[in-house]
């Protein structure tokens, strides 16, 4: 057939490895940041700080889906799902709930003193350390796996190649995509999610118009903490789970930020995605796709054997040189977002 | 009794008092407007009403209840609105989700709430999914008092409505005023326009340096000859 | 007022050296004075953080990364000489790639500038990225020959053996270097924007030592580096850190008074009034942003001279032992319970929070060895094996609960600026 002749002049090989390692990866990377920034960001948005302890909030949200996990590890198998998935929902409402001691007990007596904006932003380092004394304290620092079986691999066959994404990874990308509607439908039809838009937007006028805003701000931390145990959990269940994973995640997610513009939720998805896919993209080894191109062009041109912007150790790299350039450029970020 | 009785009123921001000494008086039904020259004290008399500001000294009685330093969210509910001078529309919200904002305390369904707002102001029926901040300035405040009016309130706080506004608008917005009012909203007006205002004013006040410097009906004080002297510039003079 | 300003520092002083005698008797000599002299270096680290931080209002979240740069560089300076290195071609070919960096770094910028000649703003922008992209693939391609043939013969470039205290003034010139780079760029930024760049600025920083085995010989550390003093292998360690501790003393005494007469000049009225309110000067016509870049380069600079002394007393570098939490926060803290903008407070809560960090590791290893015991004698629960790690980490949860502690009860720390006022 004509079809199979033509796909076979294409380099499927070399497509498949790009399709796995920068289209599959950076959707996956993408989406563990669009769920720990859009948290972020509605709390940033709101409350006018960034929380850099959010970081901490997702690894503390993994930590508890692991320990659930260790506790009952047949649960997932009556369901034929990841016993990690399955108690998901547990550890997401556990870290909610902290996520809302932390702000009560910590950033609201500082909120008081009517302090400037710098000053919460220590105050949320102060908390960013304390939970990761504690998780390293109870967890020590060695990696755990969050399966307690082995993983399930698809394969989509391509044409003599194989599309290569494990059960961890389509469970993360439904659950997002799943989170995103909801998150949507919550902020559009809800009366409560118009009332963040509306705080979000003009917080003194929200109070003038009688939105309780103590309300509104524990709804922010609950929807904050629930998707940061949720990035957490997925990426951990991808991974391994470490307590260093909070301050690899911190940076890129504040450049997916300050990208879709602070205290825009679907600017945060946005850029979430567009870090993650830069940051593949960047470390791709684009000599690979050349390869098929070799016996066409001349002799004297030789190939590099590897051909990438950023090599892997310098990863850390692609997402800051995006927020900087952001902040240069366009400090609104793509939403428009608030300049704080 | 008085609708709103602010009596003798100190308030600012912290430091040195603003006001010294106000006392405001508005019956249910009527239009009271505030006057004077800059830095008088006429919008800060607004929001220490509102509880934006620390009372001091003096009290703030509303509709028989003592409402002083009250939390904005109670005074909604007993049936007090206030439109501010700038920022008073939520900005990437709809027309129409403005005026749901402006219902959130309300249990009921307020559908037809939001039809009246519209014959108020036709102009923002075809608009109602446009974003808030996309409108023209007129356009906007009548979102601003559209949303302040979806509590269906006995007192209606307006600071300066027609600020930065061209004559068209101006001339529009006080027709609706006077309309709203009568229709049994009672409204209490600060105003840089003076003589406009006063024009329409059931009651007028002329603050100066945060105290009442005359008070009487505001065709009274039209004709007034050391108001006119003073203030009637209508904020050309300052 | 003064009195009681004076008064108050001077018990605050007398109680932390009642604190430090404690802890020769505990420990012992050599113990404390490693203490004392790392929390001099750290001093120092404080001092140039307070500048930045207490006068000039900048919140540097990477000063680990400020502290990396300058120990390289001092390393750079100070360790002996590799010849086989010098001797192979290496030296050339770097050189090459430093004439391939200087040439296109000065087409793109030059580039950049073209707009003024008429030449579209898209245009120049496409041509400036191009430019820069592809003087960087041509120096990674400039690179990688030189790299290897370093790591293969002699591990890495090696130093110029020069004095170990021209080794630190370059190092602070390095970090002051890297501020200027930085500051250019980000200074304009409000503050939360500052400190995200300057922590990602850290992390770069600490990723290019790591892996630049060619340079740093990147986690095979370099060690021993070279000291001021005699080290403790010839003369024993209570010799060699007193002697230390002197230099660091006398380094303390001379920036302190620097900066002292600095800020009681009509400069430091400047740099005072711009902190106070950054419109009203700007209004007045003073260049906000030169002055801001000033303070930012002279304060990093000091935090270089004092970095490169840390590192030094440790004896080896080591990239992956940047910690953040190490190396920024606890300077953080120190400067905000010393007090931000007052120069004795740093000091002070240098000391006093270093005191704190190294005493609470004895103190945390009794507490949880006796916890462990408890759980095993009542609880039949084994202590997991690496406790005595895990028990550090309470270090890292007491420094964050200082800092919230701080914030909520004493913002303007233990030893408050001086705050003048003319009534």
């Amino acid at each position: 057939m004509e079809n199979i002749g033509l796909l076979s002049a294409l380099p499927i090989n070399e497509l498949v490895f790009f399709i796995n390692k920068v289209v599959i990866a950076g959707l996956i990377i993408g989406s563990i940041y669009a769920l720990g920034a859009v948290g972020m960001t509605l709390a940033w948005g709101i409350l006018r700080f960034a929380n850099f302890a959010h970081g901490d909030l997702m690894t503390l949200g993994a930590f508890i889906a692991f320990m659930l996990t260790m506790a009952m590890p047949g649960l997932g198998a009556y369901v034929g799902l990841p016993t990690a998935f399955v108690v998901l929902p547990i550890a997401m409402a556990v870290t909610a709930f902290v996520t809302i001691f932390i702000d009560r007990t910590f950033y609201v007596p500082v909120r008081k003193t009517n302090p400037k904006p710098i000053t919460l932003v220590i105050a949320s380092f102060g908390v960013m350390l304390m939970l990761q004394g504690l998780i390293r304290l109870f967890f020590g620092t060695a990696p755990r796996q969050m399966y307690v079986g082995p993983k399930e691999i698809y394969r989509i066959p391509l044409a003599g190649r194989d599309i290569v994404i494990t059960e961890p990874q389509v469970l993360l990308i439904v659950f997002t995509a799943v989170a995103i509607v909801a998150l949507h439908l919550f902020l559009t039809r809800s009366r409560t999610g118009k009332a963040m838009r509306a705080m979000s937007d003009n917080a003194d006028l929200a109070r003038i118009s009688g939105i309780g805003t103590a309300h509104v701000v524990r709804v922010t931390w609950i929807i904050a903490g629930s998707l940061a145990a949720a990035g957490g959990t997925l990426l951990a269940m991808d991974v391994s789970l470490k307590p260093d994973l909070s301050f690899n995640l911190l940076l890129p997610i504040v450049a997916a930020i300050i990208v879709g513009g602070i205290g825009q939720p679907y600017g945060a998805i946005v850029g979430g995605l567009i870090v993650g896919f830069t940051e593949t993209l960047a470390v791709f080894n684009w000599a690979i796709l050349l390869r098929p191109l070799k016996p066409h062009m001349p002799d004297w041109l030789e190939l590099p054997a590897s051909l990438t912007f950023v090599p892997t150790e310098y990863k850390i790299v692609v997402p800051f040189v995006i927020l900087v350039a952001v902040l240069i450029w366009r400090p609104n970020g793509i939403f428009r977002g608030r300049v704080l | 009794m008085s609708l709103l009785s602010m009596r003798d009123i100190h308030a600012g921001y912290g430091g040195a008092n603003i006001l010294n000494g106000v006392s405001i008086e508005v019956e249910a039904h009527e239009i009271g407007v505030i006057v004077g020259p800059n830095g008088a004290g006429k919008s800060t008399t607004l929001k220490a009403l509102f509880g934006l500001l620390t009372v001091s000294q003096g009290s703030v009685t509303f509709d028989g209840k003592d409402v002083t330093n009250a939390r904005p969210e109670n005074l909604v509910r007993a049936g007090l609105s206030f439109v501010p001078q700038e920022f008073n529309v939520f900005p990437t919200m709809s027309v129409r989700e403005n005026l749901e904002m402006g219902a959130y305390t309300r249990r009921d369904d307020f559908r037809h709430l939001i039809e009246k707002i519209f014959e108020y102001f036709p102009p923002l029926r075809e608009k109602h999914r446009q974003p808030a901040g996309e409108l023209s300035g007129g356009q906007r405040q009548m979102v601003a008092i559209g949303r302040a009016l979806m509590m269906e309130p006995k007192l209606l706080l307006l600071d300066e409505p027609t600020a930065g506004l061209s004559p068209r608008y101006m001339g529009e917005i006080f027709e609706r005023v006077i309309a709203i009012n009568e229709a049994g909203v009672g409204i209490l007006m600060v105003e840089q326009n003076a003589r406009q205002a006063l024009a329409i004013a059931h009651k007028g006040f002329v603050l100066a340096g945060g105290k009442n410097s005359f008070t009487d009906t505001g065709r009274a004080l039209l004709d007034n000859p050391e108001v006119a002297e003073s203030f009637l510039g209508g904020g050309a003079k300052h | 007022m003064k009195a009681t300003m004076e008064l108050r520092t001077a018990s605050l002083f007398v109680f932390l050296a009642g604190v430090v005698a404690l802890i020769f008797i505990w420990q012992g000599n050599a113990y404390a004075l490693r203490m004392l002299a790392e929390a001099g270096c750290l001093a120092i680290v404080a001092l140039g953080l307070n500048v930045q931080w207490g006068y000039a209002g900048l919140f540097n979240a990477g000063i680990m990364g400020f502290i990396a740069i300058a120990a390289f560089g001092s390393m750079l300076v100070s360790y002996p000489v590799n010849p086989v290195f010098w001797q192979s071609e290496a030296p050339g070919l770097l050189l090459r790639m430093g004439v391939v960096v200087l040439i296109g770094g000065a087409v793109t910028v030059l580039l950049s500038r073209i707009h003024r000649y008429g030449v579209p703003r898209r245009i120049r922008t496409l041509l400036t990225v191009i430019a820069a992209l592809a003087t960087y693939m041509m120096a990674q391609n400039a690179l990688t020959p030189a790299a290897g043939i370093i790591e293969q013969n002699s591990g890495f470039i090696g130093g110029f053996g020069l004095p170990v205290g021209l080794g630190w003034l370059v190092g602070g010139v390095f970090a002051a270097v890297l501020a200027w780079f930085i500051g250019r760029i980000t200074l304009g930024l409000r503050s939360d924007y500052l400190a995200i760049a300057t922590l990602g600025i850290a992390e770069i920083v600490k990723a290019f030592l790591k892996n630049a085995d060619w340079l740093t010989r990147g986690t095979l550390t370099v060690s021993p580096l070279p000291w001021p003093v005699p080290t403790a292998s010839e003369v024993g360690f209570v010799a060699a850190r007193s002697a230390y501790l002197s230099i660091t003393a006398v380094l303390i005494v001379i920036i302190y008074l620097l900066l002292q007469r600095g800020w009681a000049s009509p400069w430091g009225r400047m740099m005072r009034a711009i902190r106070d309110n950054e419109l009203a000067a700007e209004a007045v016509g003073k260049n906000v942003n030169r002055r801001l870049l000033e303070m930012f380069v002279i304060g990093n600079f000091i935090v270089g001279v004092g970095g490169a002394a840390l590192i030094t007393f440790g004896g080896i570098f080591d990239p992956s032992g940047f910690l953040p939490i190490n190396h920024t926060f606890l300077v953080l803290i120190m400067v905000v319970l010393g007090g931000s903008g007052n120069n004795l407070g740093s000091i002070f809560g240098a000391l006093l929070v270093y005191v704190i960090w190294t005493m609470s590791e004895p103190a945390a290893l009794i507490l949880f060895s006796h916890g462990a015991g408890w759980l095993r004698d009542v609880f039949g629960i084994a202590p997991p094996d690496d406790l005595a790690t895990r028990a550090l980490q309470m270090r890292v949860f007491v420094i964050g609960l200082t800092i919230i502690l701080v914030l909520r009860f004493a913002p303007k720390g233990l030893l408050p600026e001086k705050i003048v006022k003319y009534e």
